[in-house]
């Protein structure tokens, strides 16, 4: 009978889970997509579900000459959501902190880089440890046409 | 839109029930990579919140189809409809890695067909991307819908590219939601693979030709290290075995491609867009080059017949 109940709490758990990546895929579709505009998407789907406090990288080459945008979207459930672009020694050479938590950051590549896309979700100050928010977290990249 | 939810204990212990799952699952472990998962009980919040900021989900993100024909093509690239894998040959593609390997395939010809305007090539293998998607299960990333407006569209390179995008966000969120992530891995190295199969073959000679194209093919040797971690997350993978064994081959001989990078400076630029200054010194011999266009092509020729 015990194994019975793990079966269906594990079965509703994975259920929930799959509930949520769907959940993410359509936010990731239906608003970070936005953010890339006039950019085009390259078709890639980075997204996670986040709880405050937790973090995520992504690591990218970017190609010389292309003009990229980095849209980093969080679901309004979660707190400000901070992102920073750094090079592969980890130094920073954006932040949105200074932006005002700007969803997106345009640039270009002089030389190939490989750089680390670093994203935390920040802690809500009435949060308490029962009651933390989770959310989307989408990371996606715009591509400048010629 | 309300997305996400406030989590409880429950949803604590249901991560970490998902995290030894993800982890448990030897021969497909999942895309995110985490590292730790620790929870505590803790009755303050500031002990919470440290160990809820053990888990790091880590993402290596590869060069798409599209980026990957737009490097190209920006590189000076021609169009060469030769080179590409004839659509002929998708009733050859049987088991799950070779679909897989021939989707990311067949998406590098559709993308670099459609940046040269090449309608009646981007509809073809739009229409064979949807056969190897259906076949490996991957349902409604491509409809008919889609490809008719393709067809409505071959005057229109933003609106196919778009289009073209569009698919490959279905098909990979699709992967993803179906804990599928290590067949979307698959078809991503077969994509970056095509890349660097069409770029080798339209650099004949390496002393002579465009640099710029050169250079490209150099610069893979920063992806390949992102093509070996990716793998890495799905080594329990039969299929991401035979991949890697590949890919290795790969690295031995970009290990021999020489690349300096220097320090990059972050410079604004008016309207809006950073310039990430920095310069690479690269350098690779004709003997080196050589050696991976024929090690790409023999890879390539392994997954296309």
């Amino acid at each position: 009978m015990k194994t019975l109940i793990s079966l269906i709490v594990f079965g509703v758990l994975l259920t929930s889970a799959s509930v949520s990546q769907a959940q993410c895929k359509n936010f990731a579709k239906k608003v970070c997509k936005l953010e890339l505009t006039p950019y085009i998407h390259d078709g890639n789907f980075n997204a996670a579900i986040l709880t405050e406090g937790e973090d995520a990288e992504l690591f990218k080459t970017f190609y010389a000459g292309q003009e990229y945008r980095i849209a980093v979207c969080g679901s309004e459930t979660l707190a400000k959501v901070e992102f920073k672009v750094m090079d592969v020694e980890r130094r920073v050479l954006f932040t949105n902190v200074s932006k005002n938590f700007a969803p997106s950051w345009d640039f270009k590549v002089e030389a190939t880089q490989q750089l680390i896309i670093s994203v935390v979700v920040h802690n809500n100050p009435n949060s308490t440890p029962d009651n933390m928010s989770s959310g989307c977290v989408s990371i996606m990249f715009g591509l400048k046409t010629d | 839109m309300a997305l996400g939810c406030k989590s409880s204990k429950l949803n604590r212990i249901f991560t970490v029930i998902m995290a030894f799952a993800m982890l448990g699952c030897a021969s497909d472990p999942g895309k995110k990579e985490r590292i730790e998962v620790e929870v505590s009980d803790d009755a303050t919040v500031e002990a919470a919140r440290e160990g809820i900021q053990t888990a790091r989900q880590i993402f290596y993100s590869l060069p798409s189809p599209l980026e990957t024909a737009m490097i190209l093509k920006r590189a000076g690239a021609k169009y060469n409809e030769e080179i590409l894998n004839p659509v002929e040959n998708l009733s050859k593609y049987t088991t799950n890695k070779s679909m897989a390997l021939n989707l990311g395939i067949y998406s590098t010809d559709l993308s670099y067909a459609s940046l040269f305007d090449q309608t009646q090539a981007s509809i073809k293998y739009m229409s064979a991307s949807k056969k190897l998607a259906e076949n490996l299960g991957i349902l409604n990333a491509i409809d008919n819908a889609i490809i008719q407006r393709l067809e409505e569209n071959v005057n229109n390179r933003e609106v196919i590219m778009d289009i073209i995008s569009e698919t490959f966000l279905n098909t990979n969120s699709i992967l993803e939601e179906n804990d599928r992530v290590a067949v979307g891995a698959i078809i991503l190295v077969g994509g970056w693979i095509e890349g660097l199969y069409i770029a080798t073959s339209l650099v004949g000679d390496v002393k002579t030709s465009d640099n710029e194209l050169i250079e490209r093919i150099i610069d893979q040797k920063l992806s390949l290290g992102t093509v070996i971690n990716l793998l890495d997350q799905h080594k329990g993978n039969a299929d991401i075995k035979d991949v890697m064994k590949d890919v290795m081959s790969l690295k031995t001989i970009f290990d021999e491609v020489k690349i300096a990078v220097s320090q990059i400076e972050a410079i604004p630029q008016e309207g809006g867009v950073t310039t990430l200054r920095s310069s690479n010194v690269t350098s690779v011999s004709p003997e080196v080059f050589a050696k991976l266009k024929e090690q790409v092509k023999t890879i390539r020729k392994s997954y296309t017949l």
